[in-house]
Order: structure tokens, then sequence, then C-alpha cells
């Protein structure tokens, strides 16, 4: 595997030497997320897929280390041997999905709001960098407050300021009691049901709200985890319709992987709100994460849809864009000193701009 | 002692103190400036004294403008800055600059909106960590984070030193719990970081400025993520005859799914210091003893703790004892949270350090420190966070003996180098600070560090926010310097802390 590695470090020394762009490839299933590809012939793969395997893990440790190349689902697998999960419950888009692209994707499946972010689990990584050298920062221990947190800086950055490597995660039990209830209600009595459940103990650790076909109203569905004695709790007081496990597994994979029909159409909006925001009043939607991630489909002026968003203290993806203007970029505009922090670190981290150019921002 | 830092460093930057203070005359109010000698004295340190420095200039703003006022001047004047919170922190992160100015953010102390509904709090930098608790109390919510220092300590510091606590296993540390910060850099402008919608666009600025010693910007705002109360807590206190069976315990509750709320391990040596001190009725034949803390609704809690009682006996607990009333549960808690304080009763002077280890290796570290005892001739007791590995070894000693200071400093070294050896970090939530900074020599290479380097410049190009702190120059990597108590000599010693 060193082998492998040290080829990867070559082909990035070639690349800057040769001012040649690099993009950084997995197993390519997220290749639709960020900003557009470079046309063909104008940047050379990264191909990552060839580093793979599980370094080391520890059940009793919470730790994973696993190599950038390796798939998500093996990693995923793994863990489920021994009882255990990904807490932020990653999508998968396919079989050939690896750890580097997930975590350099940044994206958090249903339990995000329950579990905490992606980057909340990142424990420690290397980066292959621009220089063609390989700096680990971090480590496989839960605290650890030596040096800035790099690790978190490269979760979700798309691999603008190198090459996710390896990547060490805090991983969790997997609850021992889970279920699902269903509960009929329109867009905005989901929305303030939610807001309710927040300030209480309950384990609720997903919701989804997708409307009916009239759009008049929807259903509600409501994930518990936790004890026996926790879920049973919450079922009493969250009430509705009990789904069986085997359909609610079913659903909420289909929310995970966005395989639910909802997600076919485009070009769709990822859009992310405080708790407590109001219905939007455009459709189609469909919320998760108690309101605060909402998918909008269909061909909505841009610069009016971010500005609404953004009054409310949230922000827009464009995160499938076929039928969308092509001059939309993909992120929620930065603020201004933000931008600039982030054309600082793009410089101070890879000065030649060779790895993955436009990806995250066009000025990056 | 010697300021950890050498001549070349400390000249580096020339600045203009006249300029500056005739600059931030016009914005910042005369009672806010601070520069006669018997003012500025009780700035010379934070919570680890052995660091000293006088500062020329201290200034308390009063508001973000003043703030921004004082960034801009600096900037201006090429005057370095060292932000201050409650000055509780352990690692010198606060230890003033000898040519820099002192922003202490204390007075930025008011609790700017409490949203019970949507579960967050916005405060200013100088909200002790314990008062947010205390004002979302009424609506059943709380802040999770609670380092031991939570009455003193302010949310800021937490902030720039990524605090934890003995919660954070379940709850997480400030990192999990900040969902925004507000920042004024060091020319002046403010950017915000995060947000209280979840995954804020671009690069996760927030989550890197968090845990950054005050070297990125200064914090005027924090949005912080409340979490509602668990209507109960119970504490299962476990001997053990021997630390691996008490390693051993933890290694099965955790294998077992559970993820209890907190779980921290003392050694015999530790026992024994603190039962003198606290009461806390613990078991002094054991070898080690673990709390192990469950909380929620009170079924779910029976149900765990019958799970957890089950498999300690199975691990080899010799004696348990589950707290039958919150009064209990606290008394079970005191002797741990009073470990450092107990120290400083037993013996003239401690070294305390924070190293971070993979649990899994703890037997093997417990038995090389104990090794070490008759090396360096110096007693050490240990308090562990057993959850996350973050282990706190004590070493005792008398300064007052000849060379004790340099064995008990060559002790500490090696404890670091071995909690670097075994795969874990030389500070698991101090902060590096003055204090560990030659010890990021182990445990980074070159490369590395420049990598924290170019973090720096992103927000700091001038390199004027807390110069000398945290990352190492090439010079410096052969030194030493760790945290020395003299006497109980620390800055607030009632207060409890690890």
């Amino acid at each position: 595997m060193e082998f492998v590695l040290s080829e990867l470090c070559e082909q990035v020394v070639t690349a800057r030497a040769a001012q040649r762009q690099l993009l950084i490839r997995g197993g390519g299933t997220r290749l639709f997320y960020g900003g557009p590809l470079p046309p063909e012939g104008a940047a050379s793969w990264l191909d990552l897929s060839a580093y793979h395997g599980v370094v080391s893990y520890e059940p009793s440790e919470l730790v994973l280390t696993a190599r950038a190349g390796t798939p998500l689902a093996e990693i995923e697998t793994l863990l489920a041997s021994q009882g255990q999960m990904l807490a932020f419950e990653p999508p998968r888009f396919g079989t050939a999905g690896t750890l580097g692209g997930c975590v350099a994707s940044g994206l958090a499946g249903p339990r995000r709001m329950a579990a905490g972010s992606l980057a909340d689990f990142v424990l420690g990584t290397r980066l292959l960098s621009a220089d063609g050298n390989v700096l680990r920062f971090g480590g496989e221990v839960m605290k650890n407050v030596a040096g800035y947190d790099v690790s978190r800086l490269l979760a979700g950055s798309l691999g603008v300021l190198g090459a996710l490597v390896e990547v060490s995660l805090k991983v969790v039990p997997r609850p021992r009691r889970e279920a699902t209830c269903v509960l009929a209600l329109d867009e905005s009595s989901a929305l303030d049901q939610c807001l309710r459940w927040r300030s209480r103990p309950l384990p609720v650790s997903a919701t989804a709200w997708v409307a009916d076909a009239s759009g008049a109203g929807g259903k509600l569905s409501v994930r518990l985890s936790g004890n026996e004695s926790a879920v049973r709790q919450g079922l009493e007081e969250i009430g509705g319709e009990h789904l069986d496990d085997e359909a609610a597994d079913a659903f909420w994979l289909g929310m995970r992987d966005q395989t639910h029909a909802f997600f076919r159409q485009q070009p769709l909006w990822r859009i992310v709100l405080p708790a407590g925001a109001p219905a939007l009043g455009l459709a189609p939607v469909l919320h998760e994460w108690g309101g605060c991630l909402r998918w909008l489909a269909g061909p909505h002026d841009a610069a009016a849809l971010r500005d609404r968003v953004q009054s409310l203290g949230g922000s827009a993806c464009l995160y499938r864009r076929d039928g969308a203007p092509a001059d939309v970029p993909a992120f929620h505009p930065l603020a201004d000193g933000v931008l600039q922090i982030h054309r600082r670190l793009k410089q101070e981290f890879d000065p030649a701009g060779i790895f993955n150019a436009h990806r995250l921002y066009p000025e990056l | 002692m010697d300021i950890a830092s050498s001549p070349d460093e400390r000249h580096a930057i020339v600045p203009d103190f006249p300029g500056f203070l005739a600059r931030i005359a016009r914005d910042v109010p005369a009672h806010c400036i601070l520069t006669r000698p018997e003012q500025t004295r009780v700035y010379e340190c934070d919570g680890l004294s052995l660091y000293r420095e006088q500062p020329p200039v201290v200034v308390l703003p009063e508001n973000e403008a003043q703030v921004i006022a004082i960034l801009k001047a600096c900037h201006e004047h090429n005057v370095p800055v060292v932000p201050r919170g409650a000055g509780t922190g352990l690692s010198g992160g606060a230890t003033p600059h000898p040519q820099g100015v002192v922003i202490g953010l204390a007075k930025l102390n008011r609790i700017l909106r409490l949203d019970p509904e949507t579960c967050v709090a916005v405060v200013g930098p100088g909200v002790r960590n314990l008062a947010i608790s205390e004002a979302a109390a009424p609506h059943g919510l709380y802040y999770a984070p609670d380092p031991s220092s939570q009455i003193a300590c302010s949310i800021g510091g937490n902030v720039a030193e990524n605090s934890g606590g003995v919660h954070c296993l379940k709850y997480g540390l400030t990192v999990h719990n900040v969902l925004r910060v507000r920042v004024v850099t060091i020319e002046g402008e403010i950017v915000e970081l995060g947000g209280e919608a979840p995954d804020a666009p671009g690069l996760n600025l927030l989550q890197t400025f968090i845990g950054s010693e005050g070297m990125l910007g200064l914090v005027t705002e924090v949005t912080v993520r409340l979490i509602p109360r668990p209507q109960l807590a119970r504490v299962v206190m476990a001997s053990f005859p021997s630390v691996e069976q008490a390693g051993e315990g933890v290694t099965r509750i955790i294998a077992d799914g559970i993820i209890p709320a907190g779980l921290e391990l003392m050694d015999k040596r530790a026992v024994h210091m603190v039962e003198p001190f606290v009461g806390a009725g613990y078991d002094l034949q054991a070898e080690a003893i673990l709390l192990c803390e469950s909380d929620g609704t009170p079924d779910e809690v029976s149900e765990e703790i019958a799970r957890v009682e089950a498999l300690l006996r199975e691990a080899g607990a010799t004696r348990l004892q589950t707290s039958s009333s919150e009064e209990e549960r606290l008394k079970f808690w005191a002797g741990r949270k009073n470990a450092f304080p107990a120290a400083g009763r037993i013996s003239p002077d401690y070294y305390c350090m924070d190293g971070t280890i993979p649990r899994r290796h703890l037997g093997k570290v417990l038995a090389a420190i104990a090794g070490m005892e008759t090396q360096f001739g110096l007693r050490c007791s240990n308090v562990f966070h057993a959850g996350d590995g973050n282990l706190h070894p004590l070493i005792l000693f008398d300064a007052n003996q000849p060379d004790e200071v340099e064995r008990a400093e060559a002790f500490g070294a090696a404890i670091l180098e071995l909690c670097v050896q075994v795969g874990g970090t030389i500070t698991g939530e101090h902060g590096v600070g003055l204090e560990k900074i030659n010890q990021m020599c182990s445990q980074f290479t070159r490369d590395e560090l420049d990598a924290f380097s170019a973090v720096k410049r992103a927000f700091d190009p001038y390199g004027l926010l807390n110069p000398l702190k945290l990352i190492p120059t090439l010079v410096r990597c052969a030194e030493y310097g760790k945290m020395h108590v003299h006497q109980g000599d620390i800055r607030f010693p009632d207060i409890p802390r690890f």
C-alpha cells in the first residue's frame, strides 16, 4: 500500500511542476456534488481508489482508521459486525463510494441533528499536500487539542486544500432499539411539532416530512433510537401510527441514500435553515432534520431563493443542477470576510491551484 | 522562571505603543485602559502561574465597537495582542506578551438571547460557562460541556481552548456544542463562522477556529446549542483489585453499546490523596476506582445502571455502590473533582500532565509511569477520563529539595513522550499555549507545524494575535517547559480543575 501512496505523491509533484490541475476521485459517486468539473483533458484524475483498506479498528475505543479509497460499504459492514456504526449516517450513492469521498463531501444523513455532523466525528486525517508530502493531523483519540483542528477543516472541503489519504473516525454503538412512527400533518404543523420535540428529552434520531399527492397535507415520519425504555416512552409521547421495522428501515435508507422518488427531480436544491424557520411556501419540498434541512425541487430563481433563505439565517446549495442555468454557483455565496479567509487558505495550502479547482467556489 | 521564549522571538515585533495609545484613546474610555504597574500586575499570568510577564497595557473593552477599534489600532501600530477571558487556563495561553496588549473580554458578559424553543443561546465571550446553564435551567435546558472550572471560566476561553469536561464522551466538547462565533479579525473586520442552521457553506472555519487559542481572531459573540436536561442522573462507584481490571470494566461497558454520561477512573494513590480531603466514601483497599454515570428518564437510567453493574461485576469489581440520591451522586463525584486541590495538600508541589492515550494502553502506560516513579524518585497519582483516554498524571514533588524540579520536569516529559509513542497526544484538553509548545516538536513534523502556520497566516497574516504560542519555531524545538505549581501557587486554587 505504501507503494500506492508514493505513486500518488509522485503524481502530485509532477502535476505541480507541470502546473497541471488534478481532480481527486475515489469511487466517483459524488462528482455531481459541487461546482462544475473542468472540460475533458483539462485536468488529470488523482485516483485514490487503489489506496484502500482499514488500517485499524478498535471497537472498544470507538475509533476506526481507514485509507481514503476504502469503500464506505465495507467500513459500515465491518462496524455492523461489532454492533457499531457511523453516527452521522452518511449517504451512499452506489457501492463504489469511498471513505475519502464521504469525508471530503461532508454530507451527513438522517441522524445528523441527533448525532452531529460528519466533521464532529473526524478525529484525525492524513493529507497529501500540494508539495507531495503526507501530513498527519489529529489522531486516534477523542480528546486532542494539540495544534489547530486541520482534520475538521478538511472535512467537507471537497479536496480544495489537498487529498485526504487516511481518516480516523469516532464510531458509536448501534442503538439497542429503533422504532418509527408516522403522523399525518401538513407542512407547517409538522414544522411546529418538530420544534416542540426539540426542547423535550426525547430520543428522536431522525424526522422526514413528505407531502402527499395533493400537496395540501403530508406525513411526518419520526424515528426514535435508544434503549428499550427510552424508545417505549418516546413512542408514547409522540403517538402516531407505528411503522413496522422492515418498512421503516427501507424508508430511512431511501432518505439516507436519496433513493426516495422525491430525489429523482432536478434541479434539486439543498437548503439548510435554523430550527424554527417557517415553511417557505415553495414546492415540491421534503423536510428532514426537524425542518432544518429542506430539499426543494424545480427551477426556482437562484438569486431570489438565496436571498430569502439567507434572510432566515440559512443557505441554499444547488445540489443536483440538471435543468438549472449554468452560471448558478453550486454553493451559497460567502460573506466577503469569510471568502477572504478561504482565498488565503487556498493560497497557503495549494498556491499553484492544482487541487479540485472551482469545485467549492469559483474563486478557489 | 523565564518565560518560554527566546530573545529572538520576543523582539521580532517592534510595536509603536505611543501611537497605539493615542489611537485607542479616541474610541475607548480611559477607565478601560490600564497602564499603571499596580493595575496591570493582576494580568501577569493565567491559571498557569509559573509563567509571568507583566503586560505594558491591558485594555478591557465594553462592547464590540471598542474591540474593533483596539484591534485596528494594534494592526496599524504593530502591537501584539493577547486575548484573555477569565484567566483560568492551564497552559499559559493568556500569558502576556512583553511588548503586547492584553485584551480582557470579561466585560462582554451579557447573555444576548436565549431561545428555549429553538434551544440556542447567544452570549458574549465573557459569560461564564455555568451562567449559561443557570440561565437555561428554568426552561429545562443546559449547556453540556462542563469543564471543572465552569463556575469561573468564560465561554470565550472555552472556545479558545476547546474545553471538555467529565461528560464529553456522551455530549461532546466545545467544538460539538458551539453553532456560531462572531469574530473580529486583526484587521478589525467582523466575520461570522458557522450559524444556527446546520452545515454552514464553505470550509469548516468554525471548528478550525475552536481550540485555536486566541491566535486567529477575537470572539465577540458565541451561539451555543442547549439541550434538554435529563430527568435523572445516577452514578455507579466500583472498586477494582487492579487498574487493568478497571480498564476491562470500561471496555465491557463500551462493547455492550453503552455510552455513559461520565466515566472516570482513579488509581489507588489518587484515591488515598482525595479521600481524607473530601470524605467521599472511597474504598481505600481498591487499586482503582471507576465512576460510571448514567442519565436519562428514570426507566432508561434503571435499565442502563443494571447492565453497567452486571458488566462491572463480570470485569472483577470487588465492591459496587450506586448513588440513590442527587446528594450521594455529588458526593461520589466530589473526590474526583477535587483531585488537584487534594494534590496541593499532600505535596508541596505538583505537575499536572494532560496526555491522551488509546485506552487499550492504559495498563501499560500506568505500569510505565509506576516504573518512572522509581527512576525519577518521585510519586505520581493518576486520574483518568476513562471514556476518552485523557490521562492526568499528577507528579508530586518539592521544589525546595535540590534537583526535584528537574526530576519532575524530566518525569513529565517522559510521560508525554510515552503518550505520543502509544499513539496518543500531548494535550487532551488544557491546550498547548506556552506550556507544551516544545512537545509540539515531538508530536508533529516540521511540515505539519508549517501547515499550522499556514492556517495562522490565513486568519492573521501579520502574526500579531497571541504570538509565540502553540506553534514552536525551529529554534525552540530542543527546549522543554511544563506546568509547575508551587505550594498551591496556582491562580484561584479553590476552583476544581482537570
